[in-house]
């Protein structure tokens, strides 16, 4: 091996040598997260009244959140710089119905873009020949299926929610794009988007290990910026109830028998906008105090999937008509997915 | 040299926008800067992702913020 080719070969290894350095961290503060504070509270200083939990609850809770945050976004951005929409539309072009919309939801938990870009990605992939129906999968199923709420209700509820919360956000995704594909819907596109010509993208270049983690890293900073006031602001609210609020407070108001639970809980997510950042602590507490799994469920799906700023962009593209069906079909589903839930858990 | 920013102005867009003044300012080249949000006119340069950073009609960037030198660097590499 020439000097050169080592010199080139050391270069390649560097950024997974600090990558596995970076795990071995990650590790140990976790494994310490808990143990910290439970020595602290219970052992050292004793206090295990009512401010004593919801004090500890609030520290521990932070930490874990934080954590699993880091981790799970870095994750998500590296794999992500693999998938371009370009390529994405490039492979959802003239396919069927069906598995079309199947394709169309998969790549859209892959793809990268935030929804300031929601409408461009439309006229991209519309006037690309993707059929409506396609499109409208791909853009539900991006922000619905959200690695952040994935990770966290893994982290508050176990992993049989999150793997329900994944499977069913891309069965809604899949068949309300299909049924607007089905209502032939297309007249109510505003019509620029058809005459729209729409150059043929470059391929990009291909990013080197080192620049994928340095994306990471970016993304890392960018979201944990942006969430991290109302993740502490949504824990320490969580604190308070979970100190504060008495233990059957929701069996009686909103348990599993109130039929009425669930649609308020969609009404009430639409116009919040919040990331899963902010809205997951606070439903662990509700969850916590006897509010019924499909409710919280239904609720997160509410918040992330439906929001009004990009309906408000959309408007752009999508005729009145149309937004209102597709915010329509995409509530159903979240309505069904409530209730199915509520009766299985 | 014609710097154009694609975006619907958003924040992000803004903040590239602030970046390419700045890079131009710094470089004292002669350049102009302009900011497109019809949606039409970004998608004829084939961009699906903003921001993106146009230079002559070549799409530089799209679909991220950069870091601040990384603006300097192409835009220093186009004006030679």
């Amino acid at each position: 091996m020439s000097v050169a080719e080592r010199t080139a070969t050391r270069a390649a290894l560097r950024p997974w040598g600090w990558a596995a350095l970076a795990m071995a961290a990650w590790a140990s503060l976790f494994a310490a997260n808990e143990l910290v504070w439970d020595r602290l509270f219970f052992d050292l200083l004793g206090w295990e009244g009512r401010v004593g939990s919801a004090v500890h609850f609030f520290l521990y809770d932070t930490g874990k959140i934080l954590l699993l945050l880091t981790a799970v976004v870095f994750a998500a951005a590296v794999l992500r710089s693999f998938v371009s929409p370009e390529r994405t539309r490039a492979l959802l072009g003239g396919r069927r119905e069906g598995l079309g919309n199947l394709a169309a939801a998969g790549l859209g938990v892959a793809t990268p873009f935030c929804s300031c870009s929601a409408v461009p990605l439309f006229i991209g992939f519309v006037s690309a020949g993707v059929p409506l129906g396609i499109t409208f999968s791909f853009l539900i199923a991006s922000p619905m299926v959200n690695e952040v709420a994935v990770v966290l209700l893994w982290g508050t509820f176990g992993w049989r929610v999150a793997v329900a919360y994944l499977g069913f956000g891309l069965v809604i995704a899949v068949v309300a794009g299909w049924v607007v594909g089905r209502l032939g819907l297309e007249r109510w596109v505003e019509p620029f988007v058809y005459q729209v010509q729409a150059a043929a993208a470059a391929e990009g270049e291909r990013p080197s290990w080192g620049e994928r983690f340095a994306i990471g890293r970016a993304e890392v900073r960018t979201i944990l910026g942006r969430v991290w006031p109302f993740l502490i602001a949504a824990i320490a609210v969580g604190a308070a109830i979970h100190g504060w609020v008495p233990e059957d407070f929701f069996v009686r108001y909103a348990g599993p028998g109130n039929p009425f639970a669930v649609p308020v809980a969609v009404l009430l997510g639409i116009p919040l906008y919040s990331n899963a950042a902010g809205v997951i602590p606070l439903i662990e507490a509700l969850a916590a105090k006897g509010l019924a799994l499909g409710t919280v469920l239904a609720f997160t799906m509410a918040v992330v999937a439906l929001s009004l700023p990009e309906m408000i962009l959309l408007r752009r593209v999508l005729r009145p008509r149309l937004l209102g069906t597709f915010v329509g079909v995409v509530a159903l589903g979240i309505l069904g997915v409530g209730y199915l839930f509520n009766a299985i858990f | 040299m014609e710097i154009k920013i694609l975006g619907g102005g958003c924040a992000n867009c803004r903040a590239l926008e602030a970046m390419a003044r700045e890079a131009v300012a710094a470089l004292g080249i002669e350049a102009t800067v302009e900011e497109v949000t019809d949606y039409a006119a970004i998608a004829s340069f084939g961009v699906m992702r903003t921001p993106a950073l146009v230079i002559d009609g070549t799409v530089f960037l799209s679909g991220r913020v950069p870091q601040r030198d990384e603006v300097r660097r192409i835009i220093q590499g186009i004006s030679g």
